[in-house]
């Protein structure tokens, strides 16, 4: 299904079987990650390496023992204390890397295109654990699957995205994502974190995020960067929480059952309130271990595809 | 050494000739233009330019050469050759070396060099603040009499707007031209291509397009208020062309240029984090296209120059937060011209050339950009139909950034002449 398609770089250069395809493995490695002895052959031999540089606990975690439940070896290296630090260019060091007999690459970069201009100078399948503001495909795949192991489907679905939409790659690969499978996607944030022309990507755009959330069956929030205030993009996290925070009382515009989905961390009290996080809405621990899943599915196909060892055309 | 260029097409805005005329050149300079002339003698080399259109030699008022600081990138000899195979004889270099041209020591070392191992006319453009910091006015005066044409801070708008207007008064006295590179760096932020729906496609941080348009209408007040020409460097949005229109129909002396990608390319071909196409000011959407081009075919932008700026391959190969801005823009700038001007019907030849030729030397204040009788025989020979497909690894330049790499373009120039020195003959640069 995946065809030759040597690197996973986003969504958006994904067909919708594609990325389907992708879920309904993702559902046989939850099943195998449920079971008492989670190690399992299918990457035994392969060599994966986590290239980050940007510091991240989760997704490198949950890449890391994805890699290591199917007995691949898996080496980090992190941009700081390594040649990276040194000033050694991107490309030099995923040659280096490659011509170790890497299978597999996943790069986390501060800087959009960076996966894109890796993959373009490596043999090893590289894929994308969040690239600046572009994507962060692996998120949206775990958060479709948590979706749709709730709801049963995707398709006709109305997914609020809540929050600073411009600075989010989790935002940028649901959309690319959730559109593609036929969800309708409304997204709501304070104007100046709602990036410009967005709604050219087949979103509905709100100010207000009751509107945004009026009958969705689901919602998601964005992590807030304290940065960001910083910079003068929202006066105050107090400001923020009041009129774009999402409470039990603003959850109650969406529908019944909506389900309530977060990347994480949470900053309690501004983006989500407590009540809400905890609430049984709320999927947002249950997304952690569909995570694994995914990314134990993404290693698993994406592994027979490259690598120093195989011919790639 | 004698030249006598017959049977060509010769087109001169400036004499307003426009005619199949023959041209004698003797002792590097232009003796006589007229029909059917006969000199001959075994020191006399006849270039048939039959079917070629015959013109003045171009003029670019924006390029840079690196030299000094960054030759790795390009050098005065690299660059001028890389100039002489676009058609360009005479160029004006922006003073962003290092160390900058903000002293009479360094305008002295580009023009030595420049008369060394130039093949063209070279013209160095000092800066207006001390190490281009925006801070301090430079010596404007001493740069003036050492030889600069223009004072610019090219690549570094003045933020400053108090020294901005002090600069402009201080430099009219010296009838030196100000060339303004308008960026409000408070609304760039670290924006790395234009803002608008393809930066958010990528993911890549945008520019509005107000940063340049704030900027240039606080230009043209300053120049307003000073009395002061201004000239606004590499225009690239609608609303820059719309302000500057309703300027000049006011009255205010205010000069503009453009960049042929800035009327053939938009923020599509930044596509694939494509580094070839990163520019300042970055590419723009197709209203600001169509906008450049209205502006051109009515007047209002008065120049195209080429802002010719060469990169090393590891400064594009990176990530595209971290590649280096500009392009080659000697080697296509004409093709791109008649192209996508010409042949389309925006301009006509002779107005292309009003734009390479006659209005920079005017801006600059060059006796050049025409085929004057006793003037110096800078003149070129170009085939104006004939196709050719751009190859980055055939280029003069030390650099390669270019995005018109496998661009079939129209245009093509077979012989530079630069003070009757033949510089180009048949394509082959000597």
């Amino acid at each position: 299904m995946l065809g030759k398609r040597k690197d996973l770089l986003g969504l958006k250069d994904l067909s919708a079987e594609e990325i389907k395809y992708i879920l309904n493995n993702a559902e046989t490695m939850k099943y195998v990650l449920s079971q008492k002895n989670k190690k399992t052959p299918h990457l035994q031999g392969k060599s994966i390496i986590t290239l980050f540089y940007e510091n991240s606990t989760r997704t490198r975690l949950s890449f890391e023992l994805a890699a290591k439940y199917m007995s691949a070896s898996a080496a980090n290296i992190s941009a700081s204390g390594s040649s990276v630090a040194k000033g050694e260019t991107l490309i030099d060091t995923g040659k280096t890397i490659d011509m170790m007999g890497t299978d597999i690459i996943i790069i986390r970069h501060p800087m959009s295109g960076a996966p894109h201009l890796l993959a373009k100078n490596v043999k090893a399948s590289v894929i994308n654990a969040g690239d600046g503001m572009n994507e962060h495909p692996t998120q949206a795949l775990l958060d479709m699957m948590t979706i749709k192991e709730k709801k049963g489907k995707i398709k006709g679905l109305k997914v609020a995205i809540i929050g600073d939409i411009a600075h989010s790659r989790v935002a940028r690969s649901n959309i690319w994502g959730l559109t593609k499978l036929g969800a309708e996607v409304c997204v709501a944030g304070p104007a100046t974190l709602i990036p410009p022309e967005i709604e050219k990507t087949g979103v509905k755009v709100f100010n207000s995020v009751q509107e945004a959330l009026l009958d969705a069956d689901v919602v998601m929030g964005l992590r807030i960067q304290l940065e960001r205030q910083k910079r003068g993009l929202f006066p105050t996290t107090r400001e923020y929480a009041r009129f774009f925070g999402i409470d039990d009382k603003r959850l109650m515009f969406a529908k019944e059952d909506a389900l309530l989905l977060h990347p994480g961390p949470v900053n309690r009290g501004v983006e989500l309130s407590s009540d809400v996080i905890d609430g049984e809405k709320s999927l947002i621990n249950e997304q952690v271990t569909n995570g694994v899943a995914v990314r134990m599915a993404v290693l698993y196909l994406f592994a027979r595809k490259g690598g120093s060892n195989e011919n790639i055309n | 050494m004698r030249i006598l260029i017959k049977n060509g097409h010769v087109i001169d805005p400036k004499n307003r000739r426009d005619d199949k005329l023959d041209i004698y050149i003797e002792n590097g300079l232009i003796v006589e233009i007229d029909k059917e002339l006969d000199y001959s003698g075994g020191d006399i080399e006849v270039i048939d330019a039959e079917g070629k259109l015959v013109v003045p030699g171009l003029i670019d008022m924006h390029c840079h050469l690196r030299e000094p600081g960054y030759e790795y990138k390009e050098d005065i000899e690299s660059g001028t050759r890389s100039a002489a195979v676009g058609g360009f004889t005479s160029i004006a270099c922006m003073p962003n070396t290092n160390p900058v041209i903000d002293n009479q020591a360094i305008v002295e070392y580009v023009k030595t060099k420049a008369k060394n191992v130039g093949v063209v006319n070279v013209y160095p453009i000092g800066a207006i603040t001390k190490g281009l910091k925006g801070e301090e006015l430079a010596e404007i005066g001493e740069l003036k009499f050492a030889g600069v044409v223009a004072v610019s801070d090219d690549g570094k708008p003045v933020m400053n707007s108090s020294l901005m207007r002090r600069a402009l008064q201080y430099a009219n006295m010296f009838d030196t031209p100000v060339i303004s590179h308008c960026e409000d760096l408070t609304l760039v932020g670290d924006g790395v291509m234009n803002e608008g729906y393809m930066s958010t496609y990528l993911g890549l941080k945008g520019i509005t397009r107000a940063a340049e348009d704030v900027m240039v209408a606080r230009d043209i007040v300053l120049s307003e208020v000073t009395g002061t020409p201004i000239h606004i460097a590499h225009v690239s949005t609608a609303g820059a062309v719309e302000i500057i229109r309703h300027a000049k129909a006011r009255g205010v002396k205010v000069t503009c240029e453009t960049c042929p990608h800035y009327f053939t390319l938009t923020d599509k071909a930044v596509e694939g984090y494509n580094t070839a196409a990163k520019m300042n000011p970055p590419l723009r959407t197709e209203e600001d296209v169509e906008a450049v081009k209205e502006g051109l075919k009515d007047g209002t932008i008065d120049v195209i120059a080429t802002d010719h700026a060469p990169h090393h391959i590891d400064e594009k190969n990176v990530e595209f937060d971290k590649a280096a801005n500009g392009i080659v823009g000697f080697e296509t700038a004409l093709a791109l011209g008649i192209t996508y001007l010409v042949d389309t019907g925006i301009l006509t030849m002779s107005q292309l050339l009003q734009k390479m030729c006659v209005n920079p030397a005017n801006i600059l204040g060059l006796n050049k950009g025409s085929l004057g009788i006793n003037r110096p025989a800078d003149v070129i020979v170009i085939d104006k139909n004939e196709e050719y497909i751009v190859d980055i690894n055939k280029f003069q330049s030390k650099s390669r950034n270019s995005p018109y790499h496998g661009y079939t373009l129209k245009g093509t120039v077979h012989y530079t002449i630069v003070g009757g020195k033949v510089i180009v003959r048949q394509k082959v640069l000597l």
